[in-house]
């Protein structure tokens, strides 16, 4: 079971009160939220704004449509009112001058609802921009507090995150369709795939997008783990790694959805949780999730990415040949620029290709393939994602890639989609399948 | 009491107190809203190498983010390297400092003090420009970011025409400057003291807390700062 426990948690109880906000949404609610979202560190980075604009230029939504209402900061507006009004330093004074800023509106709410969503992928190129150091996608992610509990998220979203909290996953992949799956990987590979092993050192859990799309992930890495011989399993409970909840910006939503991963690993004694090829999943369960649950995991996360590497170093990963195209890593925003994972992939992928070649601003400066916090999950916003995927395209032809790699399910669902609305012809392959496709082949058994 | 008695007593020490208590009431306002301790386990602990790092990696671009972007990016510079070396480099200034804390340093050149005034207004006047014509800065700017500009200005103009050589004995040399440019100078400045704690001149010393946080906040993640 992927899906929740009879009784609903009290957790769980608190999700699906934010997600009945949006039959009634109220602009009051929203903005109690904005407030009590600006803590002494978020407030510093409000109160440092100069108005520079400077964030725009490194906004894709900007640069593609030029409206400056997509300028990165400008998404803040109506919490930044909120904290000025309310809890900023000199709130009372002004209040007692008469001259508090205006109250948040519905009509407001709504119209910010597509910058704060639509409009933002909280990829952080804008932090990485701004010259007052203002974490400004960290505060996006804030204010999409104020706007899921209040009833102004995207419809879809909130639909996505009740068909999380009900199968376990936003798309409704559940246990059957994954059991399926490792099926008919096992058959493929011949080799056993772990389902619930108590006291294995790893645990892998999956995106639901791996599950349906690129299924072939499941079948590299046993073909991986059988390699460097490691102790894995795959939860029957607890696998989905996607995390709807920090998308939508709700702290119960996700709290909710990471309990079940984590009550999986607490369930199976592992050492180890890996974080699939998902960019926010990481971001979710690595960044996160302690906080989410209040309490520290009594296991380690590691992206998948990251093992490779280390196994690679330490020669358990053996790989044999190397793909001849000029392969370009696409950075995962959440594992590259907002999780700290430059290098390993890099790493990775050159242990496999013949000629890799970098995109200009590659690495932390990359641009975002315009799905990521949520966006994917938007119909509404699908022209504006396709429109932003321009400044990928000309990165990607700069740097005259052949197939682009990416560790991330969702940039490659994305990517795909993109490269198709632009009849572009750019393969996207995963990392890890293809690491498994270049691995060492296992010496057969001599014969007794 | 004249208008240049009154500029350096009471408008003086009256704007100096609210430079400082308000500043100081700011910033503990903040301090006092509190954060929760980060749960999650670091990749780094070095929390003051990432919030200086964070403070002095900002003072410079990334390269990245250097071409095609607001023409404040290099203005910005100007003014302030410009109203750096006017305010701390000037030997009146200094005087002035000198009176009132008793701490002094060496002077800048006067030429090169008088040539700092010229990009630091041109710094000014474009950054002026530009808020006032790109569909950007013009959507986000408000009251603040105006009469932010005007305080600073202001001071500038006043002290051009306090040396201004159409008034006798422009220089400290043993004779007071024309008491009326100076009075009018020093009330411009009162005003930007007056004003600084409560608008967006605060970033002088908010900066530094916003780069810190955030610096320490992607060193914990390992993250580019």
């Amino acid at each position: 079971m992927n899906t929740p426990a009879t009784v609903p948690t009290a957790l769980e109880k608190r999700a699906r009160a934010v997600l009945a906000s949006a039959a009634a949404p109220d602009a009051r609610v929203a903005a109690q939220e904005f407030v009590a979202q600006v803590s002494r560190d978020a407030a510093f980075q409000l109160e440092a704004c100069v108005r520079c604009g400077q964030c725009a230029d490194a906004c894709h939504f900007y640069l593609v449509t030029r409206d400056p209402r997509y300028t990165p900061v400008y998404k803040l507006r109506p919490m930044l009112r909120a904290y000025q009004r309310e809890r900023a330093p000199f709130a009372a004074v002004k209040g007692w001058l008469g001259l508090p800023p205006a109250e948040v509106t519905a009509a407001e709410l709504a119209e910010w609802s597509e910058l704060v969503y639509d409009g933002c992928n909280l990829c952080g190129r804008c932090t990485l921009a701004c010259p007052m150091g203002i974490d400004i996608a960290g505060l996006v992610r804030r204010a999409r507090e104020g706007m899921s509990a209040a009833g102004f998220a995207p419809a879809d979203l909130y639909k996505a995150a009740e068909r999380a909290l009900d199968s376990g996953s936003p798309i409704g992949v559940g246990w059957p369709t994954l059991k399926r799956q490792i099926e008919i990987q096992e058959q493929e590979t011949g080799l056993d795939i772990p389902v619930d092993v108590e006291g294995a050192d790893y645990l892998v859990i999956l995106s639901s997008i791996e599950i349906a799309a690129f299924p072939e992930t499941i079948g590299a890495l046993a073909r991986i783990f059988r390699q460097a011989k490691l102790s894995w399993t795959l939860p029957s409970a607890g696998f989905e790694a996607t995390n709807i909840g920090v998308q939508i910006g709700s702290r119960d939503v996700a709290a909710a959805l990471l309990a079940r991963i984590v009550d999986a690993a607490e369930r199976l004694k592992v050492k180890y949780v890996i974080s699939p090829e998902c960019g926010h999943a990481y971001s979710a369960l690595r960044w996160e999730g302690p906080n989410l649950l209040g309490r520290p995991y009594p296991f380690k996360v590691v992206h998948i990415v990251e093992l490779l590497d280390q196994l690679a170093r330490e020669g358990r990963l053996r790989t044999r040949g190397k793909d001849g195209r000029r392969l370009a890593f696409h950075d995962p925003c959440q594992l590259v620029r907002r999780g700290g994972i430059t290098a390993a992939p890099r790493r990775v992928m050159r242990g496999v290709s013949e000629r890799p070649v970098d995109m200009p601003s590659s690495g932390e400066a990359n641009f975002c393939c315009g799905g990521g916090g949520g966006v994917s999950a938007i119909r509404r916003a699908e022209k504006l994602r396709f429109a932003a995927f321009e400044c990928k395209k000309q990165q990607v032809e700069t740097a005259g890639a052949e197939a682009l790699v990416t560790a991330c399910a969702n940039c490659r669902n994305v990517l795909e989609d993109a490269i198709d609305d632009y009849h572009m012809a750019l393969p996207v392959l995963g990392l890890t399948e293809l690491v498994a496709q270049y691995l060492e082949p296992v010496a057969a058994k001599a014969s007794p | 009491m004249d208008l240049l008695e009154f500029a350096r007593g009471p408008a003086l020490w009256f704007s100096l107190f609210v430079l400082v208590a308000g500043s100081a009431w700011r910033l503990i306002a903040i301090f006092r809203l509190g954060t929760k301790a980060d749960l999650a386990e670091p990749r780094s602990t070095r929390r003051l190498a990432g919030a200086l790092r964070g403070i002095f990696v900002r003072m410079i671009p990334r390269k990245e983010f250097r071409r095609g972007g607001k023409l404040g990016v290099y203005a910005g510079y100007f003014y302030h390297l410009g109203l750096a070396a006017i305010v701390f480099g000037y030997l009146p200034h200094i005087l002035f400092v000198e009176r009132l804390t008793g701490l002094a340093w060496p002077p800048l050149p006067e030429t090169l003090v008088y040539l700092a005034v010229g990009p630091a207004i041109i710094g000014l006047l474009m950054v002026l420009m530009e808020r006032l014509t790109d569909p950007v800065l013009h959507l986000l700017s408000g009251l603040d970011d105006y009469f932010s500009w005007f305080v600073v200005f202001l001071p500038l103009l006043t002290g051009m025409a306090a040396v201004s050589g159409s008034y006798p004995q422009p220089t400290l040399n043993g004779a007071p400057l024309y008491p009326l440019p100076l009075a009018i100078h020093l009330l411009s400045v009162e005003l930007l003291f007056l004003w600084l704690p409560f608008g967006k001149l605060a970033h002088a010393f908010l900066v530094f807390m916003s780069r810190g946080v955030t610096g320490v906040a992607l060193a914990r993640k390992g993250a580019a700062l």
